[in-house]
């Protein structure tokens, strides 16, 4: 079986009101990839990455996972397409009504086919591989701390056994030891379960150490994509600002240690 | 997915052999039949797996289910799948405990908690009641420090923008009310006195009342809402930091906006209800719209007026405290944020119903003509 490509975009633009936040977008990220969407504040990254699971409709062009357009299909293919990726949000976006447990097992009951005791070890299974003691299995996500927020609702969203995992500021709000150890996480995670990543940072540290594809968007276009080292050698002006300064050169550095 | 691809498993010779896509995907579709037969298989058969085009967690879990939990000596694993039955055992040891027994005496703890909520309640309603006179002694004190941009801004929103709503519910109840009133009282004879049953009715009781019910769902709810949200965001502790007192910005002029909005509600609706209850009279009981103006000031003593701007007054104030109350109590989360709505709207009701209890006892002799 040939495998078609996890996440491809063509000529994708977006538009709010007026803007153009996004123009003649075209990116393909291969099986296994661990690709970076990098860019400055308002530089459409998020909004790129809530189009690709569809939460935006693009206002032109097509998103494409597993080489079927997102909106193919009835709504069982649709749903079908929507459990072969996970999403971790900026900030966990755990069900505040639901204690850990329930918030992991919530993608597994919704499929309704499955017993509460393989849901159980499932669950725990997942929570074990985010590292979290089976003993806050029963806490509310209100007493938990931003940590261990991420990392539970990366379980969540690796409940299902995705094939693409995509990352919302996987780092934004951990201190740099518990930013490091999610980044070490996630890599771990990659490689143990063949997950093609995509994630959204505009952190250094995280972008250095995490990724192995960048793209970058300025100004509502992809100006770059390749490794780090071609991206930093590609001359643009966003890119000098933001990769060539001194302060990204000491990060970038401090970042690759950590690999 | 080609037929091929299926899960399947297939004996020979004490061993079974696996093949196909052991996933969540397409174990669900063909799941029972198929874990019936894993368990059906004797403890010592051997197990090939090297025939498996993938297998997920699910399928994992699956399999080491059917095999009691562990995984077997003979089965033969490709060394890729080796490290999901790992994960398994590590994490979901055999036998594992799930949830918490319940403890035998959760009732105690769930009525203390129960009575301490009620108290912290009590304490925090009476915390913020003080805290209010506090500041009014404060504003009064000094007058520069009166929020009147909130106050008017509250005044519009909770006053004037419920003008349209409230009319059109009193104009809807006066008609109905008049109807029905009109066809008892023509059974004695007694049309003209349509005027004395409207007038005391809808002035003493049923405007206030029908306003605070209004206003409680309106403008309540979006006041704890509102106050809870800040919490939720962080933009009242913001206010704090500036050295702008939470109570006399935030609770302040809401208290005070309904207090003076309320009462004038509560005449708007009483005159429209009035409108409504005259057109329906003078269509039922042919009576005049001369005769219905001229005779309600007799019928209905001017104290029912001050009943009814009082209760407004009381009510409006009332609802705005316990909008207020409920509305700093929001922790930062959904389920916080909708109860405490719904409490504030529920406690608001019912305070409103009890207090025009109250208020029915206290002025039991005054307006009602009986001297």
């Amino acid at each position: 079986m040939s495998a078609p490509l996890p996440v491809e975009l063509t000529g994708l633009g977006t538009r709010f009101g007026p803007r153009w936040v996004l123009r003649g977008i075209n990116l393909q990220v291969p099986r296994g990839a661990l690709l970076a969407l990098v860019g400055g504040s308002g530089s459409g990254k998020t909004t790129l990455l809530r189009q690709i699971v569809g939460l935006l409709t693009p206002t032109e062009g097509q998103v494409s996972l597993f080489g079927e357009p997102l909106q193919q299909g009835g709504r069982e293919a649709r749903a079908a397409r929507r459990r072969r990726f996970g999403m971790l949000f900026q900030h966990g976006a755990l069900f505040s009504a639901l204690n850990v447990f329930d918030n992991v097992a919530f993608p597994l009951r919704e499929l309704r086919t499955l017993r509460e005791d393989e849901i159980s070890d499932l669950v725990f299974t997942k929570l074990g591989m985010v590292e979290i003691d089976r003993d806050a299995a029963w806490r509310m996500p209100a007493e938990l701390s931003g940590g261990m927020i991420k990392r539970i609702a990366l379980a969540r969203a690796l409940a299902l056994d995705p094939e693409l995992l995509l990352l919302d500021e996987p780092t934004a709000g951990l201190d740099p030891d518990r930013s490091a150890a999610f980044v070490q996480l996630i890599r771990t995670l990659h490689e143990a379960l063949n997950l093609t990543v995509v994630f959204v940072t505009h952190d250094l540290d995280t972008l250095a150490a995490l990724a192995n594809r960048i793209a970058v968007l300025s100004e509502g276009q992809i100006i770059a994509t390749g490794t780090l080292d071609e991206v930093v050698n590609v001359d643009h002006p966003f890119i000098e600002r933001f990769f060539r300064s001194e302060r990204s050169l000491h990060a970038m550095r401090r970042g690759m240690g950590t690999n | 997915m080609a037929e091929s691809d299926a899960p399947a498993l297939r004996e020979s010779g004490g061993t079974v052999y696996l093949s196909g896509h052991w996933t969540l995907a397409a174990l669900t579709k063909a799941a029972p039949s198929l874990r019936n037969r894993l368990g059906a298989y004797a403890a010592d058969t051997a197990w090939d797996l090297s025939g498996l085009a993938s297998l997920d967690t699910y399928g994992a879990v699956t399999l080491w289910r059917a095999w009691g939990r562990a995984l077997p000596a003979s089965a033969q694993v490709p060394d890729e799948y080796k490290a999901l039955f790992a994960r398994l055992q590590m994490h979901v040891a055999a036998g594992a405990s799930h949830r918490p027994p319940r403890d035998p005496l959760a009732w105690v703890i769930a009525l203390g908690q129960g009575v301490q909520g009620i108290v912290s309640h009590i304490a925090s309603f009476v915390t913020l009641v003080g805290q209010l006179v506090i500041e009014l002694a404060y504003v009064l004190r000094t007058p520069r420090q009166i929020p009147w941009l909130e106050i008017s801004a509250n005044l519009h929103k909770a006053g004037v923008r419920a003008m349209p709503v409230a009319a059109l519910v009193a104009f809807l109840i006066g008609i109905v009310l008049s109807y029905l009133f009109a066809l008892q009282l023509k059974r004695f004879g007694g049309e003209a006195f349509i005027v004395d049953v409207l007038g005391i009715g809808i002035i003493r009781e049923l405007g206030p009342v029908l306003v605070a019910v209004l206003v409680a769902g309106r403008s309540g709810s979006a006041m704890t809402a509102q106050l809870g949200t800040m919490r939720v965001t962080e933009e009242i502790d913001a206010l704090a930091t500036m050295g702008v007192p939470r109570h006399l910005r935030l609770v302040f002029p809401k208290v005070v906006a309904l207090g003076i909005a309320m009462p004038l509600l509560v005449a708007w609706t009483c005159m429209i209800a009035l409108a409504g209850g005259m057109l329906a009279a003078h269509y039922e009981l042919g009576l005049d719209y001369q005769f219905f103006i001229s005779n309600l000031p007799r019928v209905v003593p001017l104290p029912n007026l001050w009943i009814a701007i009082a209760k407004g007054v009381v009510f409006g104030m009332s609802i705005a405290i316990v909008a207020c109350h409920y509305g700093l109590r929001v922790q930062p989360n959904t389920e916080s944020l909708s109860g405490n709505t719904t409490r504030s709207v529920v406690t608001a009701i019912t305070l409103v119903i009890l207090l025009d209890a109250l208020f029915a006892l206290a002025t039991r002799n005054i307006g009602l003509g009986r001297g």
